[in-house]
């Protein structure tokens, strides 16, 4: 079950099906021309799997180019897809636009001095000779294509920090996470445990209860939790509303490691109990040693859930700027800058995903095997 | 005698004793359901037939079904639901099949390196919420998105999808497209937990790949595409959060993205109409109900359990 849940990512082949390698078809195609036609299959799938993902994940790369243009590139039609701007040339005090004309057959950068629209001719100077005679051509400017240079702004992940306020965001977002994370290990654990190896009167129907709440939709429980919170308790721009309920236990993360406890044998258990061990020590000193991947899954879950989490926020700490996770501080930098600012938007967003992509890359194997578990079983 | 009365007697208090300490482990769970379900369930039913306002410090009252005429006879909630059920109709199909298909390919024994394809097909499902929707609406700019610039190579112009009353519901499905890899990951867990036993008897059988598909991977995978079907439909009956992130929620372009639980929160949170949003949540919950419990009364005919015969 470890080794099979640890597999699904890393692409190698379950060792309890070693006869996959000779099917049938293989057998007879051994011969020359079908390898090679199984080659061309191969480079056939891989290829548009290639562009497939290239496709799935160009919304980050054009996020990384807008991130460091400046608002002049990103509002016009028909610029380059670099960060770049036109090439000027400081004539006489004027900064002129470079452009490129056909001279004489040849393509060159000229910079504009000025252009007659009347008489239809362009006076154009040769950077690299400033001193020899303007050059006079007919023609009209919009006809020409303007002269770029990579320049990529990027003061833009400057202001970014700055006006987002960033670094606060970022230490509340990682302070409300980290307490999210304690809540829910600590309950969910217990819970676990309790479901996994005790027997009592309605553990059927409590476990089919806990199931049922995954599917049950956030607003059919909301209105009243909001109205205790805030008109009752008094907790509107605290922190607590979003903190409490990860002490409460949530049926995702009890069922994921309910279902791994089931999977680890009862022997050490029961022979702690024969020692005398009560079962919370059993749980500390025998269960537990064995669990971290489920536990390490589920913290894993929590954490990111915590970090990228919108609606807890935006109901409770809306007017609480010094409170405010990334989450809703990057969702009002958006609201308020969008327009004037896109290239600064998207580097407060790069900033924003840093932290969850991390984690992602880092613990990749236990995303998937706490997904698999909750998917698969239920 | 006594001493089979003893082990009796021994045996029963080890059995309320394991059962003292279940309840004890359960307790945070059953502390929780009872404070963040049930009671706020039926308070939500209580609320819904009283004149509760959020903001207001006027003595509550019942109204009976007060409230329940008012969002039956509210032409804007119906213009929500149905809102709500024209982008589901559109979303489902795809937030169904696209993950499953995915899977495959990168389930395929065709493909070179899929640990590869695996992580970064999943990658964007760990991108925050807001950042996605940011970045994806980026990518449905008309002048600097690239799907605009895709479609000109084809000299088709790039459309203003986000404020097009008729392009909104599909720019709105691309924009969900990074939610995948949760999907992927729970197909390609079915699809490997597939015996291989069933192929080999398929091709023995003289099934090609569409027969291995129609008649092992479909059948076997049933049970996932219900319970992603089911997670889907409660999650698209719920959605509102994209475009209240894309335009502060006030429905633009032309009431077309005043979805149901957009204006169930304007009711609530900007109104402050408890009672009147409480019935709307109930209706809601009521409707979920139904669609799901039809679910999976139809999936008697179309799942297969490999344990039953």
């Amino acid at each position: 079950m470890d080794r099979l849940a640890s597999t699904v990512i890393s692409g190698e082949e379950p060792a309890s099906q070693p006869f996959e390698a000779t099917t049938v078809r293989d057998r007879y195609s051994r011969s020359g021309g079908s390898r090679i036609r199984v080659w061309l299959a191969r480079l056939g799938v891989t290829l548009f799997a290639t562009v497939a993902v290239v496709g799935f994940l160009s919304p980050l790369i054009l996020s990384m180019t807008v991130s460091i243009k400046s608002i002049e590139q990103i509002s016009q039609p028909g610029q380059p897809v670099l960060a770049s701007s036109p090439v000027t040339y400081n004539y006489n005090g004027r900064d002129l636009t470079v452009y490129y004309v056909q001279v004489d057959g040849k393509t060159e950068q000229l910079a504009l001095v000025s252009s007659n629209r009347a008489a239809n001719t362009m006076r154009f100077v040769d950077p690299n000779s400033p001193d020899a005679p303007p050059i006079v051509l007919t023609g009209n400017r919009f006809d020409l294509s303007i002269v770029y240079k990579i320049d990529p702004q990027f003061q833009n992940f400057q202001t970014a920090w700055n006006d987002l306020g960033f670094l606060r965001e970022l230490l509340n977002t990682i302070a409300l996470a980290t307490i999210e994370t304690i809540g829910v290990l600590l309950s969910c654990t217990l819970v676990a445990y309790g479901f996994a190896r005790f027997r009592f009167p309605g553990r059927n129907v409590l476990f089919i209860l806990v199931i049922a709440t995954i599917f049950l939709p956030t607003f059919a429980t909301i209105i009243p939790i909001y109205t205790i919170f805030t008109k009752v308790l008094g907790w509107q721009g605290t922190w607590l509303p979003l903190i409490v309920p990860a002490f409460f236990a949530n049926a995702y993360d009890v069922f994921l490691l309910r279902q791994f406890l089931m999977t680890i044998p009862r022997d050490l258990d029961e022979a702690a109990a024969l020692d005398g061990a009560g079962p919370i020590r059993t749980l500390v000193s025998v269960i537990l040693p064995q669990a971290w991947p489920a536990v390490v899954a589920v913290a894993i879950f929590t954490f990111v859930y915590s970090w990228n989490d919108y609606f807890g926020p935006l109901l409770y700490l809306g007017s609480s700027q010094d409170l405010w996770p990334l989450s809703i501080g990057l969702a009002t930098f958006h609201g308020q800058h969008n327009l004037q600012e896109p290239g600064v938007v998207q580097a407060a967003t790069l900033m924003s995903i840093v932290v969850p992509l991390i984690f992602f890359l880092v613990f990749q194997r236990f995303f998937v095997r706490g997904i698999r578990i909750t998917g698969v079983e239920t | 005698m006594t001493g089979l009365a003893l082990r009796r007697s021994k045996g029963a208090s080890l059995a309320q004793r394991e059962a003292r300490w279940g309840y004890i482990f359960l307790s945070p769970w059953i502390i929780g359901f009872l404070a963040f379900t049930l009671i706020p369930m039926v308070a939500t039913f209580v609320f819904s037939f009283t004149n509760i306002e959020l903001n207001s410090n006027r003595p509550v009252e019942f109204v009976g079904l007060k409230n329940w005429q008012d969002i039956f006879g509210d032409s804007q909630m119906w213009a929500s639901l149905g809102v709500t059920l024209k982008f589901a109709i559109l979303q489902l199909p795809l937030a169904v099949i696209l993950p499953f298909l995915i899977a495959m390919l990168v389930n395929s024994k065709r493909l070179i390196a899929p640990g590869l394809f695996r992580i970064l097909f999943f990658m964007p499902y760990t991108v925050p919420f807001v950042a996605g929707v940011v970045i994806w609406e980026q990518m449905e700019n008309p002048t600097s998105g690239w799907i605009g610039q895709f479609l000109g190579i084809f000299g088709i112009s790039a459309p203003n999808w986000l404020n097009d009353p008729t392009l909104i519901y599909p720019a709105l499905v691309i924009l969900g497209l990074w939610g995948v890899g949760g999907g992927m990951i729970v197909y390609l867990g079915g699809l490997q937990g597939i015996p291989s036993e069933l192929y080999d008897a398929a091709k023995i059988d003289g099934a090609g790949w569409w027969g291995q598909l129609w008649h092992v991977t479909i059948p076997m995978m049933t049970p996932v595409f219900l319970y992603t079907l089911v997670l889907s439909i409660v999650d698209v009956l719920q959605y509102f959060l994209v475009v209240q992130v894309i335009n502060n929620g006030v429905g633009e372009p032309g009431g077309t993205t005043m979805f149901y639980n957009l204006w169930l929160y304007k009711n609530f949170f900007t109104y402050g109409h408890e009672g009147y949003a409480s019935a709307m949540a109930w209706f809601l919950f009521a409707i979920t109900l139904v669609i799901t419990l039809g679910v999976f009364a139809s999936a008697r005919r179309w799942v297969y359990y490999a344990g039953e015969r």
